[in-house]
């Protein structure tokens, strides 16, 4: 058995399939795993994700610290509230992690990771930390709530707290609010608009009951992972890690190079990767056959071969969608190998959907 | 508790077969590989005609998880595969047994069926895999 968050019981009493992700017991799917899809592209899901790891940054040198711990720059999150995406990275540019940092009300940071890199992560912040006065607090005491679809802000909205759903309202993308014991981030890993709400586990049962109660879908970890895909969203572990920079990985918007004398760890091998143009990036396949593209298959292109680091079948376009590694060079079509069978697909650029439109 | 009919025959690989008055063979996969498999998505089927041997990947099924072999499970010659799952592969999550079955071949010998699981033995053999 795995660790269980705090709405554990609600998902088995709902018939939830368990299955072990990082180390936690979560639900996969509560019965269709493509109703759940569909009903957070067309109405409002609401997922369980209290096994992500929330960590409280504190102390005089915070902000210094992030900006020499992360590739994307904090000086960007111009007020308390704001919150950005970033990659954590290694001396050799490689991805720890991914993550979001938001501003609080004076010096302090939250950030939220991924659950299955929760001890790798946390070594290293400690490990980097040492030479700088903060103070890493690791927040186990809140649930993580994701609402998530069109109309998911206007369903929670009237059963938050009084008061709070008006100012929940008027967050942008990215932005978040901490007041009555909630924290909630106008974000989302679907593709779709939404929050993401960290709350007392008390409180987050409550919310959950009251959602399903105003029809909100629940929805598990098999829904979660079409819905990033269409959105183009990576997987960390899938898409990329460790061995893999962020230029690599779609992800070169988030490194943030000026001021050129920000001293962020990976830097000088990220330069020296981006003045080589870099041998690979991270591309969306569409499938033009029947089939269904999965992690690790071949790639061919016109400019050599390339893998697949997900892939699957998208509920929203119908037919199975893939990212994948591939020479930079590589022209708009491929053939991925599947099963010993060579199909045809379409280069794109992620993302695939987005608010309910097909982009590609 | 998955259904097991008593009108099929079984194998290990949670496939069901069933003699047809015809002396044909229907073939799909349980009900407890469809729950195990998750939503089918895709099913890629065997030709008419074909001749297979037990043991020869002859189908392919993927759901929104992963992609599974169908092993045909006597020898013999394809008779017809069920062109419905082409459209609406959904239909062996919903009637496993029924419009969801996968193809039918003739067998070259009927003594082969003597060696699979009847509904009893596959329900023991369930029991254990379930457990």
């Amino acid at each position: 058995m795995g660790k269980q968050t705090h709405l554990y019981e609600r998902h088995v009493a709902a018939g939830a399939k368990i299955v072990d992700f990082g180390g936690w017991d979560m639900p996969l799917h509560y019965g269709s795993q493509l109703d759940e899809h569909h009903a957070v592209r067309s109405g409002a899901g609401i997922f369980d994700v209290s096994h992500m790891t929330v960590v409280d940054i504190d102390g005089a040198d915070s902000r210094n610290w992030l900006r020499r711990l992360l590739a994307n720059d904090v000086e960007r999150l111009t007020a308390p509230g704001k919150g950005l995406y970033s990659c954590m990275l290694n001396p050799a540019g490689g991805v720890i992690d991914d993550l979001i940092v938001y501003r609080q009300q004076g010096p302090g940071y939250r950030v939220i990771i991924n659950a299955a890199t929760h001890d790798a992560d946390l070594n290293w912040m400690h490990k980097t930390a040492a030479d700088f006065d903060v103070s890493i607090g690791e927040r186990t005491d809140l649930a993580m709530l994701a609402v998530q679809g069109p109309e998911a802000r206007a369903t929670t909205a009237p059963l938050l707290p009084e008061g709070l759903g008006e100012q929940a309202l008027g967050l942008e993308s990215f932005e978040s609010l901490d007041a009555a014991n909630i924290f909630m981030a106008r974000t989302g890993y679907t593709g779709e608009d939404g929050w993401e709400i960290l709350l007392k586990p008390a409180a987050a049962g409550k919310l959950w009951d009251e959602l399903i109660t105003a029809g909100v879908q629940p929805c598990g970890l098999g829904a979660r992972d079409t819905l990033r895909l269409e959105a183009g969203l990576n997987l960390y572990g899938q898409d990329m890690d460790m061995q893999t920079s962020p230029l690599v990985s779609n992800l070169g918007w988030t490194v943030c190079w000026e001021p050129g004398d920000r001293d962020f760890i990976g830097r000088p091998v990220l330069e020296e990767e981006k003045r080589s143009k870099g041998s690979h990036r991270l591309v969306g396949l569409v499938l033009e056959d029947r089939g269904v593209i999965r992690a690790g298959q071949r790639v061919v292109t016109d400019a050599g071969d390339g893998r697949v680091t997900s892939g699957g079948f998208s509920p929203t376009l119908e037919c199975s969608i893939a990212l994948a590694r591939v020479p930079s060079a590589a022209g708009e079509h491929c053939e991925v190998e599947i099963r010993s069978n060579f199909k045809p697909a379409r280069i794109v650029r992620p993302p695939f959907v987005k608010q309910g439109q097909i982009l590609v | 508790m998955s259904e097991v009919p008593e009108s099929c025959l079984y194998t290990k690989d949670h496939e069901w077969l069933r003699l047809e008055d015809d002396g044909s063979v229907t073939v799909g996969i349980t009900d407890h590989a469809q729950e195990a498999l998750g939503e089918l998505v895709f099913v890629e089927l065997p030709e008419a005609g074909a001749g297979l041997g037990v043991g020869d990947a002859c189908a392919v099924i993927e759901s929104v998880k992963a992609a599974s072999d169908i092993y045909c499970p006597v020898a013999g010659e394809v008779t017809e595969a069920n062109a419905s799952l082409t459209e609406e592969p959904e239909l062996v999550n919903s009637s496993p047994y029924g419009d969801g079955w996968v193809f039918r071949l003739r067998p070259e010998d009927a003594k082969a069926l003597d060696q699979m699981m009847d509904a009893e033995s596959y329900g023991r053999f369930l029991a254990e895999v379930e457990d």
